[in-house]
């Protein structure tokens, strides 16, 4: 059946994305899988904290939230699940997810995989002990430097361990820190049974998994091309992939729903966060995004095909998350007359006495926001006569107390400072501690995912 | 002839580290070479200048009649350290727009182009 098409939808791109999205992708028509992305880089950082304070934690909790609006029709209809929300504590999601399916009377039908074995933080000084630096792939230098502040580290792994989930019979597949891409491609190489050097077909699941896995930013949202046109966003339909055997796919959304799917709108999707577009390396494969074919199918349909893949490297990409000092950012709002001027005095009072305080930061960052704040220069001179502006200050360092003394120094210029101010409602803003990103490489034959089946 | 790249091309842009990526596309597919040939890597650096800290890549996408450009040093160190607005680049793919080409006025005419007031 060289003709068959296997359906995966996308219901979220990021944690925090739209509630709504998963259910309605389940019931405004049909669907074989539907795919839930709920991590980024800095994420599990978020959620390794959140496991220290309780080892039951650690997780994508909006996971929960979601399989408790689709459980039951997902059982119904056999839509399968595969979502990366298993955080740094994948077995806690399975157990929360357990607990819930009891909840509603649905146990006795689930059947679930759990992928680990990403988390590299208990084998991080075994691993530098025996030849693997992690060395940072943008500096070179080695993990050693900032071990003591490492707070998560993660090896990104690929489609495989959720393949075997699936023969294994999950419906619904957790895993840790997946590949956003693998939540797409798994689930394909797994119905059309293609080999593990098919370089092409396996290129183009996970070409169609850099489709969904930033949700409706496929379908219609955050769409530059003829965004006025773009109909009925309120109502926007997730994309969906009817993907074929030989590698080729539609991508589309349901019926009467809002947004669109066009050759432009995949078209910005595939560029998002794209580096060397002939290498998109995976840990199953290595996509070349310059083969791609897109081809209009009719309204809200987009053929794509051609695509051709190479052999993966050796290594897997590790993201390790550690503490690299504090910040915070505030703002106040100044109004015409003179707005810009006004905050630019603010701004120049308040680097004073921050002076005469002795504090020392890292970095101290000035934005008129509404004045050039994120074009710069570019955005050409600031318009004369505005009618407000925001003044947003930030600092960075690795002093806490420092950090924390700036930000007592805001909203006093509400009554100390230049007139026709506002905009303070929020008070002091929140000291943040810095979790920056560190990438590394690790040799693949030290990292093992194991998927366990629960019921 | 003056092109404004916001009258001849869409964008989006995105983050990788200290890293912002903005791939431009073609309004028409036959607009495009106008695209490869006058977009180089050292005009988007010259745009860019003073408003990122390091150098630019280019790549070419012909099939999706695009361009894919990666801007270093363009977020303020990136991800949870960037202090900036637009700390994940989400808007750096305007600010290209914002480029205006110099285009001679027989390919203006022979692609349709629409031009600037001098």
């Amino acid at each position: 059946m060289t003709d068959r098409i296997v359906r995966v939808a996308s219901g979220q791109g990021f944690w925090g994305d739209w509630p709504e999205a998963p259910k309605r992708q389940v019931e405004q028509g049909p669907v074989d899988y539907l795919m839930l992305d709920y991590l980024a880089e800095v994420t599990m950082s978020i959620v390794q904290k959140q496991k220290e304070r309780d080892p039951r934690m650690g997780y994508a909790r909006d996971f929960i939230g979601a399989m408790e609006g689709v459980l039951p029709a997902v059982l119904e209809r056999g839509v399968k699940v595969i979502a990366n929300a298993g955080g740094v504590n994948p077995p806690a999601c399975a157990d929360a997810l357990l607990a819930l399916a009891t909840s509603m009377g649905q146990r006795g039908r689930l059947r679930l995989g759990v992928v680990t074995g990403d988390d590299l933080l208990p084998r991080l000084d075994e691993l530098l002990a025996t030849g693997h630096p992690l060395a940072n792939m943008d500096t070179g230098a080695p993990l050693s430097e900032v071990r003591d502040r490492v707070l998560a580290a993660n090896a990104y792994i690929g489609s495989t361990p959720i393949v075997e989930a699936l023969r294994g019979g999950a419906q619904i597949v957790i895993t840790g820190r997946s590949t956003d891409t693998a939540l797409t491609m798994a689930p394909l190489r797994y119905e059309f049974g293609w080999a593990d050097d098919a370089w092409d077909q396996l290129a183009a699941g996970i070409i169609a998994g850099h489709i969904l896995e930033c949700g409706a930013q496929s379908s219609g949202g955050n769409c530059l091309h003829d965004w006025r046109s773009i109909p009925d966003l309120a109502n926007v339909g997730y994309p969906i992939v009817d993907a074929r055997a030989d590698g080729s796919f539609t991508v589309t959304k349901h019926p009467g729903t809002g947004g669109r799917v066009s050759i432009p709108s995949v078209s910005e999707q595939l560029l998002y966060e794209m580096g060397d577009p002939h290498r998109y390396i995976t840990p199953d494969v290595i996509a070349d995004f310059t083969s791609i074919r897109l081809a209009d199918d009719g309204p809200d349909r987009v053929h794509v095909s051609g695509i051709r893949g190479a052999p993966p490297t050796d290594s897997l990409k590790v993201s390790i998350a550690y503490r690299d000092g504090w910040k915070a950012v505030g703002s106040l709002v100044y109004a015409w007359p003179d707005a810009v001027e006004k905050a630019q005095l603010a701004d120049r009072v308040l680097r004073e006495r921050l002076d005469r305080l002795g504090l020392r930061f890292d970095t101290i960052l000035t934005e008129f926001v509404g004045a050039g704040a994120t074009h710069g220069s570019l955005a050409g001179p600031v318009l004369p006569d505005l009618p407000e502006v925001q003044f947003r200050i930030g600092v960075r360092g690795h002093d806490r107390a420092a950090v924390e003394r700036f930000t007592r120094e805001i909203v006093p210029l509400v009554l100390n400072g230049p007139p026709s101010v506002t905009g303070f409602a929020g008070g002091r803003p929140k000291v943040e501690e810095i979790v920056a990103y560190w990438p590394a490489l690790i040799d693949k034959r030290v990292v093992t995912p194991t998927v366990e089946i629960r019921q | 002839m003056r092109v404004r790249l916001l009258d001849i091309a869409h964008a989006r842009s995105g983050d990788k580290g200290d890293t912002a990526n903005v791939g431009v596309i073609a309004l028409r597919p036959e607009w495009y070479p106008v695209l490869e040939s006058l977009l180089t890597r050292e005009r988007v650096a010259a745009h860019f200048a003073g408003v990122i800290a390091g150098g630019v890549d280019r790549f070419v996408l012909p099939n999706l009649h695009a361009l894919n450009f990666l801007l270093h040093g363009a977020l303020d160190g990136g991800g949870t350290l960037s202090l900036k607005t637009d700390a994940q680049g989400k808007v750096y793919s305007t600010a290209l727009l914002r480029m205006v080409l110099e285009v001679d006025p027989a390919t203006v005419a022979a692609l349709g182009l629409p031009t600037i007031a001098e």
